[in-house]
């Protein structure tokens, strides 16, 4: 549905994004993931036609975003990150606007508009001025104007920035009730955003793709090791000492003192191992204290934080 | 074509849902009623004096004591006024971020130009259109020559036309609104004076200099004499504007 390949894209002499290739199939959700000034916005205005590239091709359902601009305008729908809309508008007005610009025949304009509505919880500000509405409400008209003439692909740059709890938690909903016959394309820097809704992540940093992958084939790939947090009482050197010998462990790491003789550890073991059994019943046969017993998994968060410093490195 | 429908339709309502166009015009029409009452009011004295006077009535024609000095104050106005009109068009776009989402729906930049520019020529005939009273007055209690008013509207209208082609490419430059309006209304007035220059510059340029500028063009019209020279100054300007326009919004995008 959209290839991109060797996408770059200067600003004056920086680049934006530096030689960027991807593809997303029908029916996907990808997410843009990267911290702010990834080049995640850039890559999204290039394949919403706005501008563009320095050099290299972006095709939307085979159309190229350069040469064939309008044929790809038809087809996506576009949700910037700063929700432009017209202040001094009505939503109906302005949803009225969107939908003869985008060429929907007169006789289905109507339905076409109350469904989008319907779809994005605006019906109830349908004959409100755009200027007056909350920015929760102002987000969910620019989602229905990006999805008001069907589009086969939806690019969406931040969808839930700026929107309380609840607003978030509905958007998100929303998105992936969506997903199915429709493409979508969202980017956002809350990581938790993209394990939730998105089949595939791309992680962007300083314009240049770092993995792309299932969120689950990121967790597995990236973590090497399994951590065990451990809360002891008993002597801190011994305890040590003794999950040390346990076969597999890697390493013992003693932590911080969470009461008087309780300490934390971590044990880390090779990934393939299961070393849980043991490390308990070294604890047993010694008559010390378990408090506390957990499995470190790693969180996107922690992926993306490493995978990203390590490229600073 | 039904996107260029829209795109007049949005941008008529903006100018009617803010009180822009309102104040612009109802200013304009305070300003030229005003002139046309002192018009009509010293040719109504002069009238007087030269029926009482024992030599007879020289020539005294309304349309030229009164209708044609008030076309050259309207186009005064218009140059006043014109910049303020305009320089919300693209300024306004850019500075609100919607100008984003305008250039991702399926329409091309030259409808969207030509939909603003049509949007505000048409605030502009709607502004000209109550002035058309005057005339009709002149008519009810005098002789009217139809001719030098027909031809005077059609300058009036083309030159309104160039002034807003003129505005729409500086607004298409800048995000400041401020800026568009100072800048487009500079270079109308110096497009008005350049020909005054020409007295001191050799006589090739100018002729080339009062050929260059506008007020030379209107000054036929309201005599009621359509020469094509003049059609096509106009025209040629609005043309050129127009495309500056389109270049300009094009450089936006491969400047990055």
């Amino acid at each position: 549905m959209i290839e991109v390949e060797n996408l770059t894209k200067y600003y004056g002499d920086r680049p934006a994004i530096d030689n960027i290739t991807f593809r997303v199939e029908k029916g996907e959700i990808l997410g843009f993931l990267g911290p702010n000034g990834a080049g995640k916005t850039t890559t999204m205005r290039i394949l919403a036609g706005f501008f563009p590239p320095t050099s290299g091709t972006a095709r939307v359902a085979g159309y190229d975003v350069v040469n064939n601009s309008i044929e790809v305008r038809r087809r996506i729908g576009y949700m910037p990150e700063t929700i432009p809309l017209y202040k001094d508008m009505r939503v109906k007005e302005y949803l009225e606007f969107v939908a003869e610009v985008k060429g929907i025949p007169r006789k289905r304009r109507k339905s076409k508009i109350e469904k989008a509505m319907k779809e994005c919880g605006t019906t109830e500000v349908y004959h409100r001025l755009i200027g007056k509405l909350s920015k929760g409400f102002q987000q969910r008209v620019g989602l229905a104007q990006a999805l008001l003439h069907d589009p086969e692909v939806l690019i969406l740059d931040e969808p839930t920035i700026g929107l309380d709890p609840k607003q978030i938690i509905e958007i998100r909903q929303l998105i992936k009730s969506l997903a199915g016959e429709r493409t979508i394309i969202l980017s956002t820097h809350i990581l938790p955003e993209v394990s939730m809704t998105c089949q595939r992540v791309i992680i962007i940093h300083e314009g240049k793709i770092l993995a792309m992958d299932t969120p689950e084939n990121l967790n597995k790939q990236l973590q090497k090791l399994t951590q065990i947090l451990l809360q002891v009482e008993g002597p801190p050197e011994e305890v040590s000492r003794q999950l040390g010998k346990v076969d597999g462990v890697v390493k013992v790491t003693r932590r911080e003192e969470v009461s008087t003789g309780v300490w934390n550890y971590i044990v880390e073991s090779s990934k393939d191992l299961d070393i849980r059994k043991e490390l308990v019943q070294t604890l047993f046969s010694h008559q010390w204290g378990l408090l506390e017993f957990r499995p470190l998994g790693m969180s996107l968060e922690d992926i993306f934080v490493k995978l990203v410093t390590t490229e600073e490195r | 074509m039904r996107n260029f429908y829209a795109v007049v339709k949005k941008e008529m309502r903006s100018y009617f849902t803010s009180p822009v166009a309102y104040v612009v015009i109802a200013i304009f029409l305070i300003l030229s009623g005003f002139f046309f009452y002192n018009g009509i009011a010293y040719f109504n004295m002069v009238s007087l004096q030269a029926m009482q006077s024992p030599y007879g009535a020289p020539d005294l024609n309304i349309t030229e004591w009164v209708l044609r000095p008030l076309f050259g104050n309207i186009s005064i106005f218009m140059l006043l006024m014109m910049p303020l009109l305009t320089m919300r068009l693209f300024s306004e776009e850019k500075k609100e971020g919607t100008i984003e989402l305008l250039f991702t729906y399926p329409i091309k930049d030259s409808v969207t130009i030509l939909g603003k520019y049509a949007s505000c020529v048409g605030v502009f005939v709607i502004m000209l259109l109550p002035t058309m009273l005057y005339p009709l007055l002149i008519h009810k209690y005098g002789t009217l020559e139809l001719g030098p008013v027909i031809t005077g509207y059609l300058g009036l209208f083309l030159m309104g036309s160039s002034f807003i082609a003129l505005g729409l490419f500086f607004s298409s430059l800048t995000e400041n609104q401020i800026v568009a309006a100072v800048i487009s209304f500079g270079f109308l007035l110096l497009f008005w004076v350049i020909g005054w220059s020409s007295a001191f510059a050799s006589s090739k340029v100018g002729s080339f200099l009062t050929q260059l500028s506008i007020l030379e063009h209107i000054d036929e019209f309201s005599k009621g004499v359509v020469d094509t020279k003049d059609v096509v100054y106009y025209l040629n300007f609005i043309v050129l504007c127009l495309f500056l326009t389109m270049r300009s919004l094009e450089s936006k995008r491969w400047r990055g």
